[in-house]
């Protein structure tokens, strides 16, 4: 159930943001207000008649349109054709692929946009394929243009830029309703902010007389949730950030500023070079170092080579060139046995095409890679006692929900299973780490514990290489970051000269000068 | 020389029509995102079809029982990886089991196991003119289906890059939930590929017992479903490729019959069953030579569910 007595107004020609955590219920209302999903019960009226919306095409029909967080594009196909797709103009029959790209041409001109109508989109940067999400909605009418999570993908200048995009819309008379958790960025754009907590809307304000914490306050409703929040503080993160969740717990062990890194090096990568999937080089001379006991993280948009770095350290991938020592042993002959004898540790981006056997129990997928070992095993067999008791008590100190050791993983939630994963992970105690993408699609209070635990495997002295596409949780956790670009090193930051903007500049491929 | 380049050709021209068109029907399926190797079986049961109902009716209208029969095994096919969304592979070998052993059980129970009684074959285009002279007269005397087969691809290629459905095909076989969000069915526009992938199949199958045999027996369509698909592959899922691929590999057909009858000292080297293997060795080779199958629809095989983003 993601929807339960949710309220919306929206006003003609204003920007309004809807906030929330995820799993809050935002993209269930803006699918419902699309015809994508269809509510059990409830209203919907426009211009005050009541009205139901069947399919998107109903939605498209009233003037309501969609930027899906993921986009909805054919990547094979160009920018004119995904746009018209569904309506295209015809001569003959045929399809008139000239007088397509006529009018896609003609509104993006008419809203501001540079686009290419030829290009294919999979040859497009992720800011510019929002861009043809953008047009496609304008060239079928929208009146109301919804946009989900909007920002989630982009560097701070494309935000910027997108930011305009989205007043521009409004100054032209259009509506704009924006979805989003990043409430810095709402109250800089938004007329009004509608809160949704787990499936509820439970404000709204005028974006101008409200502040950050106030909306964070309502978004994760303080009192109302259990001991996992409790004494987590919502403030504003690092550098003036709105990262809500800044520390867990005992956060006691948050990195000083400027400290050097001074543990001994347990990664030592020298101009690593890999090729990607599609057989293109992915990396092309990245070199970087990771001390014990330091936080490391990878920023960069994505695509860019940081998935294929986190492969190479683990094993995964194999080296195209370069060398490197990574725990004492060569970086060019390393296999997923050999990372995990020497102890890397890994939690995946996609825990679970990689982490884990959904269709197994917590206490099997805990045991997963350690499963001949104590107390996993004893001699050839399983040892059933001892992995019961184990998972238990990693189940108690992860705080994972239900803590029930023969439950099936997938019946758990998305931060219940990271959780697992995470502590499966540093239970065997890893001396380099590997992370990426921990915290994606998590809620608040999840988030917050997997960064405490990421700093308390600091704390113990493990090397962690941290990928992540979101960039407050890169400058939260981070003591230095290297930045990636087309499989380059295009900056390098250690902590005291973290940089939001600089960061973004430098994602976006800017030269380095320093670093 | 000439005489054999001339009876190669010929006979490529006269085995083509039934890969080409399975080809292109399995192609017109998978293109929208729906796997058909059930493309043997819907062959098999257009071609049982099709020389059963010749008995009572003019052939050209046996031929077109034959493609609704082949729609028929698709239509299946449909609601089990549309509908029901099963497993595409294992639905389309399902419906090659069922079709190679109800073909089989309705052959022996009805006409015994010898195959159908003779019928009267689809006529040819003779021109005794032409007929001798070299190459040139190779494109003469076939019958309808081989004229059809040398058009039919440029027809689809047409379909598919210059028309609105086959934009939408093309869509579909790569990101349906794009095309779910704009408002247009993305199980309608597979049902309608899926369904012509069927019609396409059974006409391939009906030309086998129509054009180049006079009946129906045992073994038709003896893999050449598998060939389509192969031809499919090696085309990159383009009209115009497989139709080269399918031309290239009835080639392979065609110099196996080539060889076995202009140089009989060749078999007393060459056993027997590898001149009967040669056109399946080929297409093995092709393939391996292709590699990995990086032209595919990104969302081939997989069941679209709206609610999963």
């Amino acid at each position: 159930m993601s929807l339960e007595d949710a309220s919306l107004d929206i006003v003609p020609g204003e920007l309004l943001a809807v906030v929330g955590e995820n799993g809050a219920g935002k993209s269930s209302l803006m699918n419902v207000l699309y015809g994508l999903y269809h509510p059990d019960a409830g209203t919907f009226l426009m211009d005050g008649k009541p009205v139901r919306l069947k399919s998107p095409r109903d939605a498209i029909a009233r003037g309501i349109g969609m930027v899906h967080q993921h986009f909805m594009l054919v990547p094979t196909l160009t920018v004119a054709e995904n746009v018209v797709l569904g309506r295209e103009p015809t001569k003959r029959g045929l399809l008139d692929l000239d007088r397509a790209c006529d009018e896609v041409a003609a509104t993006a001109k008419r809203f501001g946009f540079q686009l290419d109508p030829r290009a294919r989109v999979d040859t497009l940067t992720v800011g510019s394929q929002q861009k043809v999400e953008i047009v496609k909605a304008l060239h079928r009418g929208a009146q109301v243009l919804i946009l989900d999570e909007p920002t989630a993908v982009l560097t701070p200048q494309e935000s910027d830029e997108l930011a305009q995009v989205m007043r521009g819309l409004v100054q032209q008379g259009r509506t704009v309703v924006l979805i989003s958790h990043k409430l810095k960025e709402v109250l800089g754009v938004a007329d009004r902010v509608a809160v949704m907590r787990r499936g509820r809307t439970v404000a709204e304000v005028r974006a101008s007389e409200t502040t950050v914490s106030a909306l964070a306050s309502l978004m994760v409703g303080e009192g109302s949730r259990g001991a996992a929040l409790t004494g987590v503080p919502v403030t504003a993160g690092p550098s003036g950030s709105d990262t809500v969740a800044a520390g867990a717990g005992t956060a006691s062990t948050r990195s000083d500023e400027g400290t050097a890194p001074s543990g001994p090096i347990v990664l030592d990568a020298k101009d690593l070079r890999a090729k990607g999937d599609n057989g293109r080089p992915a990396l092309q001379g990245v070199s970087l170092t990771v001390h014990a006991g330091e936080i490391v993280g990878i920023a960069g948009v994505d695509g860019n080579g940081q998935r294929e770095l986190a492969e190479v350290l683990t094993g995964l991938r194999a080296l195209d060139g370069g060398e490197g020592t990574l725990l004492g042993g060569p970086l060019a002959d390393l296999t997923p046995a050999r990372a995990k004898a020497r102890g890397v540790g890994h939690v995946p981006e996609d825990r679970l095409a990689r982490a884990v056997v959904k269709a197994m129990s917590v206490e099997e997928n805990v045991a997963l890679g350690r499963h001949r070992q104590p107390p996993f095993a004893r001699g050839p067999w399983v040892d059933f006692k001892g992995r019961r008791e184990r998972t238990n008590q990693l189940l108690t100190t992860y705080d994972v929900r239900p803590p029930d050791p023969t439950m099936a993983l997938q019946a758990m939630s998305g931060g219940n299973q990271q959780k697992v994963v995470v502590a499966r992970e540093l239970d065997a105690d890893p001396k380099l780490l590997v992370v990426v993408q921990p915290t994606r699609g998590l809620d608040i209070g999840a988030v917050a514990q997997v960064h405490a635990r990421l700093r308390e495997a600091k704390a113990r002295g493990a090397g962690v290489v941290m990928v992540s596409l979101d960039l407050e949780e890169v400058l939260a956790l981070s003591d230095r970051v290297y930045v990636l670009y087309e499989g380059r090193v295009t900056g390098h930051f250690p902590r005291k000269d973290l940089d939001e903007r600089e960061l973004g500049r430098r994602m976006l491929g800017a030269e380095s000068d320093h670093g | 020389m000439l005489e054999v380049l001339h009876s190669l050709l010929f006979s490529t021209l006269d085995a083509a029509p039934a890969l080409v068109f399975a080809a292109l029907g399995a192609m017109l399926s998978e293109r929208a995102g729906v796997v058909s190797v059930g493309v043997e079986g819907m062959m098999r049961t257009g071609a049982f079809c099709a020389a059963v109902a010749a008995l009572a009716m003019p052939t050209p209208l046996a031929v077109l029982v034959g493609m609704v029969a082949g729609a028929g095994i698709a239509a299946v096919h449909g609601f089990l990886s549309i509908r029901w969304r099963s497993d595409q592979v294992v639905s389309g070998m399902a419906l090659n089991l069922v079709a190679m052993a109800g073909g089989t059980f309705l052959l022996e129970s009805l006409f015994g196991p010898n195959g159908t009684p003779a019928i009267t074959q689809l006529s040819r285009w003779n021109v005794p003119a032409l007929a001798h002279v070299p190459l040139l007269g190779a494109l003469v005397g076939h019958s309808a289906p081989t004229y059809l087969a040398l058009t039919l691809p440029f027809a689809f290629h047409l379909l598919l890059s210059r028309t609105p459905l086959g934009l939408r095909l093309r869509a579909v076989g790569d990101k349906p939930h794009a095309v779910a969000t704009l408002g247009l069915s993305v199980s309608g526009l597979r049902w309608a590929a899926v369904l012509g992938g069927g019609l396409m199949a059974g006409l391939g199958g009906a030309v086998l017992s129509t054009a180049v045999l006079d009946r129906f027996e045992q073994h038709t369509p003896a893999g050449l479903g598998f060939m389509a698909l192969a031809a499919m592959v090696f085309g990159r899922w383009t009209p115009l490729g497989a139709f080269a691929a399918a031309l290239f590999f009835a080639f392979g057909n065609a110099l196996r019959i080539g060889l076995a009858s202009s140089a009989p000292w060749l078999l007393e080297l060459v056993p027997q069953g590898f001149l009967l293997a040669l056109p399946y060795l080929l297409t093995l080779l092709v393939l391996g030579l292709q590699g990995q199958r990086g032209h595919a629809p990104a969302a081939l095989g997989t069941p679209y569910e709206q609610e999963s983003r």
